[in-house]
């Protein structure tokens, strides 16, 4: 039984840290072996004696206890030679360390930002961005009381996002890593990249990746509720490939501001946003509102039956536009258009028995600060 | 006059105490405190056991089957806690309150009323604790560590009720370690020098002080997050001139001795069981004393090695990676003594001496990964992964929660004055100690794999390990009831045991019969 659990386990799963796709995360992964190996030595060697203690000195086997209890000499002996072998490692680890902190001339930088539970990247040099979110649907991971049992789990479950950071190959990109709200930490074991995102501080990191491909990381430090499912995706492109994607990426912000200019100017009836506010409430709201509006109890609102929603619309404009200081609600204006922004509204003032009737347009959410 | 004839009379009969409830209530006796002091701490490990499994039950396999993440991340903050503040240091107090006055010739701990109030204020504490878990919003969910600004302007409503639990338990570990200085510094008997003490005795020292040391900046750490999060300061907030980074320092200048704190005395208690079962002196004495101090005075210049990767100048990631390393030389010394006091002695494996031995070799491979996660390079893939789960459970539970177990096995007889079964007692080492292994070990792979800790779901790549962990962890769990059938029937009745059980073992309690009187050492032993 042991014996099949233990080879099912050494078929499916990498037993040892990856050597990744740069030339640090190879360092590094050489430097975790050499240790890795140096304890090992060290071990098989302690517990030998000891071992060999066991099975040869037991009192069953008629031995008989010796005298001795003290050697100065030897306490030194064993005192020096650890403290050699330590150099030894230490020397390699400087080395190593003193390399991955040198952030100097980089090609490309780009910012990014964690907030819960989701990454922004801000490409520096181009003066665009964009979020990235988990794009594993919630039938895959929500089971309780053996719900939804029947939805296959993808290949990358929990590592996928909507939106991947796109970066060339052979250039070296510099991250300049921070937070809005907690503490999190943008973590690409492929890059031997792992920084701390501090809210109100910024942290650096590079890379240059030397192969193309996806990479696939997690946030590394707790950051609330859904710490698990904020995962990193890396795009690695040859640097012509990266081109064109650049150059995509610059149309699409041009068709972006068009289709805000005509959103701005149309009327959204209360059918449309309700099917658009749906989408937009599922993707953005409902990790802390929960799907059905109730929220969690001491944690985080409801927005079913709520003075906001069912309130003065103004109030409830603001709050998702700009968030509210100091809780965990956020300023959604740079995260949505004000397209969506004004179906989110709607839906959460009509949604769960709301029924207020309100159709919040482009424009009124407009006028509180969105795009 | 009588007022002194009064006294006189009390002191005929020694052993006048209330009876019932009010007996444990109102006692200030050593070994009635130390017998509560355990007793609460072995409820505290099966609470914070249970919700361990509710942890490993959910992790078993990929997407949420039983809880919800934030009761999730309720589980692994307060599992922590319990463990680290309700179970091993109150079980490492309680043996300090039985052991060191026997040990020392001393007829009681110094300040018995305080030693009294310090236990009592205990349980107020983790009711506290225990009761936020059923508040609206839920308990502590930011990690035993609570970092802020998670605890704070992001916490549940009730990390007020967090707070002032931490701070009962910071009192309470700070009148218990004043009280064992005290102890051992003024009522040792007439010729035990601070050199002939016991090792135990001598951990139980260095880690009081170390006690004294940081519980008050873990006080100051809880107070800041408290004012941070209701009375509008910003000691950790960037927008009020604060610094989040500022809080894991000031933790961390606390967790880093704290962590010593809680594998000290073992060093004491491995020091003592070893040789008795080698029939052979421990080797090295005055170099167990010596490296121990070592170890607690290079506790308070390596905390930011739990901080690689909050940014720190390269200069300080270099320091506290050498001193990091440099605090492995001392622990090796220890090490190599317990295989020398091994090395041509007569050994007999009764289950104190296995579980000493299985502390030694699984320590010593909590002390391997600490030292790996010591290299900042390579800490910057460890960091925040199952391999740091893995690393902290080797030394906690194989080596702090072992050498507890080994305590109790030794030390049962001159406690209950009956021997404990002693297959039972090998069939508990010999179940905890496979599926600890099968509970921890894989814990290295996950984490070198890239399984982030603390996370309620994963993916897909990690799912055949963490089944097998959570496997031993249901059996490691299971494994511990046998312990308490041990105990019970051993505190119940069994074979007498005489008033030194073990051949080889050495110390002043072994003098006095089994069970120790209830008041020992009335007049002081003459040390040779």
């Amino acid at each position: 039984m042991l014996g099949l659990i233990s080879s099912s386990v050494f078929a499916t799963s990498s037993l040892n840290m990856t050597k990744g796709v740069t030339d640090i995360s190879q360092r590094v992964y050489d430097l975790h072996m050499t240790i890795l190996i140096i304890c090992c030595v060290i071990g098989v060697v302690v517990f030998g004696a000891m071992f060999y203690a066991i099975i040869k000195h037991r009192k069953s086997q008629g031995a008989v206890a010796a005298q001795f209890h003290e050697s100065t000499k030897v306490e030194v002996i064993w005192t020096i030679i650890p403290f050699i072998i330590l150099i030894g490692m230490a020397i390699p680890a400087t080395k190593t360390l003193i390399e991955m902190e040198d952030n100097s001339e980089a090609d490309i930088t780009i910012k990014v930002t964690g907030s819960q539970w989701k990454w922004h990247y801000q490409y520096f040099d181009h003066d665009f961005g964009f979020y990235s979110l988990l794009s594993t649907p919630r039938e895959q991971y929500e089971n309780q009381n053996g719900k939804n049992a029947d939805v296959v789990k993808g290949e990358n479950y929990l590592l996928e996002v909507d939106r991947h950071l796109v970066l060339p190959i052979g250039k070296k990109v510099r991250f300049l890593i921070t937070a809005d709200d907690v503490i999190h930490s943008w973590w690409v074991p492929a890059f031997a990249v792992k920084q701390d995102a501090n809210p109100g501080f910024i942290n650096e990191a590079w890379t240059i990746i030397n192969k193309p491909g996806i990479y696939r990381g997690q946030c590394a430090e707790l950051c609330g509720k859904d710490h698990g499912f904020m995962p990193i995706v890396v795009e690695a492109l040859s640097q012509a490939d990266y081109d064109v994607w650049l150059a995509g990426q610059k149309q699409d912000i041009a068709k972006a501001e068009v289709a805000a200019k005509q959103a701005l100017a149309s009327t959204l009836t209360m059918d449309d946003s309700m099917a658009l506010g749906e989408t937009v409430y599922m993707t953005r709201c409902a990790a802390c509102h929960q799907a059905n509006g109730a929220g969690i109890p001491g944690a985080f609102p409801a927005i079913k039956g709520s003075p906001i929603a069912l309130g003065d619309i103004g109030a409830h404009i603001d709050i998702v536009v700009n968030g509210k200081a100091g809780t965990a609600m956020q300023a959604f204006s740079g995260q949505l258009t004000a397209k969506e922004l004004a179906a989110v509204i709607t839906y959460e003032r009509n949604a769960w028995d709301n029924n207020t009737g309100d159709v919040v347009q482009v424009s009124e959410v407009n006028a509180k600060g969105a795009k | 006059m009588s007022t002194l004839s009064a006294i006189d009379e009390h002191n005929d009969h020694h052993d006048h105490k209330p009876k019932g409830m009010m007996r444990w209530i109102l006692t200030t006796n050593h070994k009635d405190i130390g017998t509560m002091y355990l007793i609460f701490s072995f409820l505290m490990f099966l609470i914070g056991g249970a919700m361990a499994m509710i942890i490993r039950a959910e992790l078993y396999q990929p997407g949420l089957q039983i809880v919800e993440p934030n009761f999730f991340n309720q589980m692994t903050t307060v599992h922590g806690l319990i463990m680290v503040f309700g179970a091993v240091m109150p079980a490492f107090t309680g043996l300090a309150n039985w052991l060191i006055p026997m040990m020392i010739g001393a007829p009681d701990m110094a300040l018995p009323r305080m030693n009294n109030w310090s236990f009592w204020i205990l349980p107020m504490a983790f009711a506290i604790l225990l009761s936020s878990l059923f508040m609206e919003g839920g308990g502590p969910n930011f990690g035993w560590t609570f970092y802020a600004p998670l605890s704070t302007t992001y916490a549940p409503d009730s990390t007020a009720l967090f707070v002032f639990s931490i701070h009962i338990m910071g009192i309470s570990s700070i009148l218990g370690a004043i009280n064992v200085v005290v102890t051992i510094i003024n009522m040792r008997a007439p010729g035990m020098s601070y050199m002939k003490m016991p090792l135990f005795v001598w951990t139980w020292l260095i880690t009081a002080f170390l006690l004294i040391a940081v519980m008050p900046v873990l006080a100051a750490t809880v107070t800041m997050v408290l004012t941070d999060k209701y009375f509008g300061t910003s000691f950790f907030a960037a927008a009020g001139g604060g610094d989040p980074v500022l809080f894991q320092h000031i933790f961390w200048f606390f967790g880093h001795p704290e962590v010593y704190i809680m594998i000290l005395p073992s060093f004491g208690i491995i020091s003592a069981i070893v040789p008795a079962f080698s029939r052979k002196k421990l080797f090295g004495y005055s170099s167990m004393v010596y490296a121990t101090a070592s170890i607690a005075l290079l506790s308070f210049v390596v905390w930011a090695h739990h901080m690689f990767t909050t940014g720190m100048p390269v200069a300080a990631e270099l320091f506290f990676m050498y001193c990091t390393m440099l605090i492995s030389v001392p622990t090796g010394v220890k090490v190599f003594n317990w295989v020398a006091t091994m090395w041509r002695g007569s050994l007999t494996f009764e289950t104190p001496m296995l579980f000493a031995i299985a502390f030694i070799v699984l320590f010593t491979i909590g002390g391997f990964s600490g030292l790996m996660l010591a290299i900042t390079p390579a800490d910057f893939q460890y960091h925040d992964t199952y391999f740091v789960v893995a690393h902290f459970h080797y030394v906690l539970v194989t080596g702090a929660i072992f050498s507890i177990m080994a305590a109790a096995y030794y030390w049962l007889p001159k406690w209950t004055g009956n021997m404990y079964n002693e297959s039972l007692g090998k069939l508990h080492f010999w179940a905890s100690l496979i599926s600890v292994n099968v509970l921890f070990f894989p814990m290295h792979f996950l984490g070198l794999a890239g399984m982030p800790r603390r996370v309620p779901d994963y993916a897909l790549q990690f799912a055949d390990f963490n089944q097998l962990v959570s496997i031993g962890g249901f059996a490691f769990g299971l494994s511990q009831l046998i312990f308490l059938v041990v105990v019970i029937k051993c505190a119940r009745g069994g074979e007498k045991a005489p008033a030194k059980p073990w051949e080889g073992a050495e110390g002043l309690e072994w003098d006095m019969p089994s069970p120790a009187p209830y008041h020992s050492h009335t007049t002081p032993p003459v040390i040779k």
